[in-house]
């Protein structure tokens, strides 16, 4: 693969974290776009269950199998490469990682009717993550013969930011719990990927207070966990204001020369206009008091010092066409 | 708009109604719940009620506004509090109060072995490494600990309204499910199973036999090794006695869940994916048969300038730039001039130069309006259909709008601006 300079060449395994409501999955499904230009196989996971990556490439939901979602982007010298998606859900990886070590191979719904499931996956704190951490780890060095590895790159849609570090420090949350045994063993495995150079973890935010300081306590846990690499912030649905700086802050405290913008409404021929002159300085003091606000959020970001990205609000919803616009923005700021 | 408009919910009548003692706010991560519920308990003590909000995440500087500074499980009383305006009219103005509490998690399950087992046995399990994952990260337990606190509240009747808000939780269903899935656990065949070879109980033992005993600890040890089974039971067993009363709080809660008095209010943004949530929501809540008030649509965009659509509103904006000398561009890049926000407007923006520059700033001013309304009229129109498909869907669930607040919400004030969109218009 031609390398392109992108600020994470070699990254192997993007892990997208953001708290609920700023588009995690949205920038996680973009992102695995981004990295499939140029003909690189790309596998987006899920680990909730909430079947948000069906919604998002609008197609039936997704069963615990690798499928064929998408094609990414196409350059002038390569066609785009494909983006498998896969749900993993912690019951379904149980089963397979018993038939894998144990060839338990019936044993699943025995277990099931026992609550056994029940206990290994919701409740025995830790092994639901260690299976699911452990599902892209095992993606990410799969091998399949004539290919080499079956994926270039893995991104996961992982659980919101109040609960990633937890998430991803599996072998010290299992070793609190296993200090020996088969499931200690196989979650220092799957540390193993998790901590190596060629995994990221990428916040997703939006510039309101509790993202952004949600972002900034998970990028700290990380530092203090160590040994997990933080990533980029993806600042997510941003709306620039088209006004002149000096200008904004004339406009959030109402300041407006109402009389100019009845003038320029006049000449672009609208009748009324002092009354929708008012009006409108009424939204546009609104809005220029949230980018204000937003300002000061965006400097709280950048005292984190990762690499920071700007993905535009689309409007009227994400459809596929909105998804590979924000795929192109993620290609043009090197995040991908 | 297409189809009718859903009944309005009425979050005043809901707080005026003594009947009401618990109101639950719930709903996706990332909607605003949190100052929902925070904003309808302010505008309820303000009319005269005397209330305690449970908050399980608050923003940390919402939080410091209602005088909270850590997660202690204690409710804090608020100051600051007013009497509500349209209320000194009605004889019944007099002030009410508000509390508020963060909720510690591992606390309140403690508190739970605590009050339950004595104090030797309370010490072995609060001490079992089992235990302590369990009470401190089991992704259920935040749940079940929020409607245990929302329990003991509700008993130690000091205040005659309990709002509550759910934890941020993936789906907004998961504090119905979490508190049975744990005490279906904590009291159910497997802990059972488990713990039988610790007391050899002839008949109960031999069916657990039969009933694959030996399969299931083979497997279990397989995947978690003989360490951890052997903390489980010695949790288990010292767990014995409660666990009658594990079935019994969970029991407890759920139906005061359903009692008339408590009403659920769905917080979602108008946004596909919360109204898809909240929509889940709203048919399990319906197959509970438990009491839904109705649905908050928050942070829904206004404006200001309705009768202006967005196409007349571009179309004046492509007018005025073609208009503008040595311009070509779409006039979308914002400004190439160098200043931040604060700094002061340029020097041919001043009143006393009227003229050309004069001209240039009013018509990017203009622009810069003109963009933002269409923006923002387009949005409104994409969150009225996302809202209509709702209403479609639900007709018979009242809905009140909450308008998108300019900045973030985080002291009285903003919170009493919420609540004052509760008013009847």
């Amino acid at each position: 693969m031609a390398t392109r300079d992108t600020d994470w060449d070699g990254v192997r395994l993007h892990v997208v974290t953001g708290k609920g409501g700023t588009g995690k999955t949205t920038v996680a499904g973009a992102l695995s776009l981004a990295l499939a230009a140029g003909g690189r196989r790309v596998l987006l996971m899920e680990v909730e269950g909430r079947q948000g990556i069906a919604q998002l490439f609008d197609v039936p939901p997704l069963p615990y199998a690798e499928r064929r979602i998408a094609v990414g982007p196409g350059t002038s010298s390569h066609p785009g490469g494909d983006v498998f998606a896969l749900v993993a859900d912690p019951e379904s990886a149980l089963i397979e990682y018993l038939q894998m070590f144990y060839s338990l191979r019936h044993a699943g719904s025995a277990l099931a009717r026992l609550g056994v499931m029940d206990f290994a996956t919701t409740i025995a704190p830790g092994l639901r993550d260690v299976l699911l951490t452990g599902k892209a780890a095992e993606a990410v060095r799969r091998r399949d013969g004539a290919r080499g590895r079956s994926y270039d790159t893995v991104v996961m849609d992982a659980p919101p930011t109040g609960r990633i570090g937890r998430f991803l420090n599996v072998s010290a949350e299992v070793s609190d719990l296993a200090r020996v045994g088969p499931i200690r063993g196989h979650a220092d495995t799957v540390q193993q990927v998790i901590r190596s150079p060629e995994t990221v973890v990428h916040f997703v935010t939006v510039l309101e207070e509790m993202p952004v300081q949600e972002t900034l306590d998970g990028i700290a846990e990380l530092r203090a966990i160590g040994g997990i690499r933080p990533g980029g912030i993806i600042v997510n649905m941003t709306r620039p204001l088209a006004l002149p700086p000096g200008q904004l802050q004339e406009a959030a405290d109402g300041r407006l020369d109402l009389a100019q913008l009845a003038i320029g409404l006049k000449a672009a021929g609208l009748d009324d206009s002092h009354e929708l002159a008012s009006a409108l300085a009424t939204e546009l003091a609104e809005q220029a008091r949230t980018a204000l606000g937003q300002d000061e959020q965006q400097r709280r970001l950048e005292s984190a010092r990762q690499p920071c990205y700007r993905l535009p609000w689309i409007s009227g919803g994400i459809d596929l066409a909105g998804l590979y616009r924000l795929a192109g923005a993620l290609r043009e700021q090197k995040a991908a | 708009m297409p189809g009718r408009s859903p009944a309005r919910l009425d979050v005043d009548r809901l707080i005026d109604d003594r009947r009401t003692r618990i109101i639950v706010c719930c709903g996706s991560g990332g909607v605003g719940k949190t100052t929902i519920a925070a904003a309808i308990g302010l505008r309820a003590a303000e009319h005269g009620r005397h209330v305690v909000v449970l908050t399980v995440d608050p923003a940390r500087r919402l939080a410091q506004s209602m005088g909270l500074s850590s997660l202690d499980n204690t409710p804090r009383l608020v100051r600051g509090i007013q009497v509500s305006d349209d209320l000194t009219g009605n004889g019944a103005g007099s002030a009410g109060s508000l509390h508020a509490m963060m909720l510690d998690m591992k606390r309140t399950f403690d508190e739970i072995v605590e009050a339950h087992a004595d104090p030797d046995r309370a010490a072995q399990i609060l001490a079992n490494p089992f235990y302590q994952s369990l009470s401190s990260s089991f992704a259920g337990t935040q749940e079940y600990m929020a409607m245990e606190k929302l329990g003991q509240l509700r008993r130690a009747d000091e205040w005659d309204l309990i709002v509550v808000d759910t934890p941020p939780s993936r789906s907004a269903l998961d504090f119905l499910d979490a508190p049975q899935r744990l005490a279906r656990f904590l009291d159910g065949k497997l802990l059972r199973l488990l713990t039988a070879p610790a007391k050899i109980g002839g008949r109960a033992y031999l069916r657990a036999l039969s009933a694959g005993f030996g399969m299931v600890t083979g497997v279990l040890t397989k995947i978690l090794g003989t360490q951890v089974l052997r903390d489980v039971q010695t949790f288990v067993s010292a767990l014995d006695t409660m666990f009658g009363g594990f079935r019994e709080r969970a029991d407890y809660t759920y139906q005061l869940l359903r009692a008339p008095g408590t009403a659920f209010v769905v917080v979602a943004a108008p946004q596909e994916d919360a109204l898809r949530e909240a929509s889940y929501f709203v048919e399990r809540l319906g197959t509970e048969r438990m009491p839904l008030a109705g649905l908050i649509l928050n942070r829904v965009q206004r404006v200001s300038a309705a009768h202006l659509s967005a196409a007349r509103s571009l179309a004046a904006a492509e007018v005025l730039q073609a208009a503008a000398p040595g311009r070509s561009g779409s006039g979308r890049s914002g400004s190439g001039r160098p200043g931040g926000p604060g700094h002061a407007a340029p020097p041919h923006n001043g009143r006393s130069q009227p003229g050309a520059g004069d001209q240039a700033a009013g018509r990017q001013l203009t622009i810069a309006a003109l963009q933002l309304h269409a923006e923002r009229m387009a949005q409104a129109a994409a969150e009225r259909r996302v809202a209509g498909s709702f209403a479609a869907a639900h007709p018979l669930v009242p809905v009140a709008e909450v308008p998108a607040q300019p900045e973030d919400v985080h002291d009285l004030e903003g919170l009493r601006r919420i609540g004052e969109s509760f008013a009847a218009d």
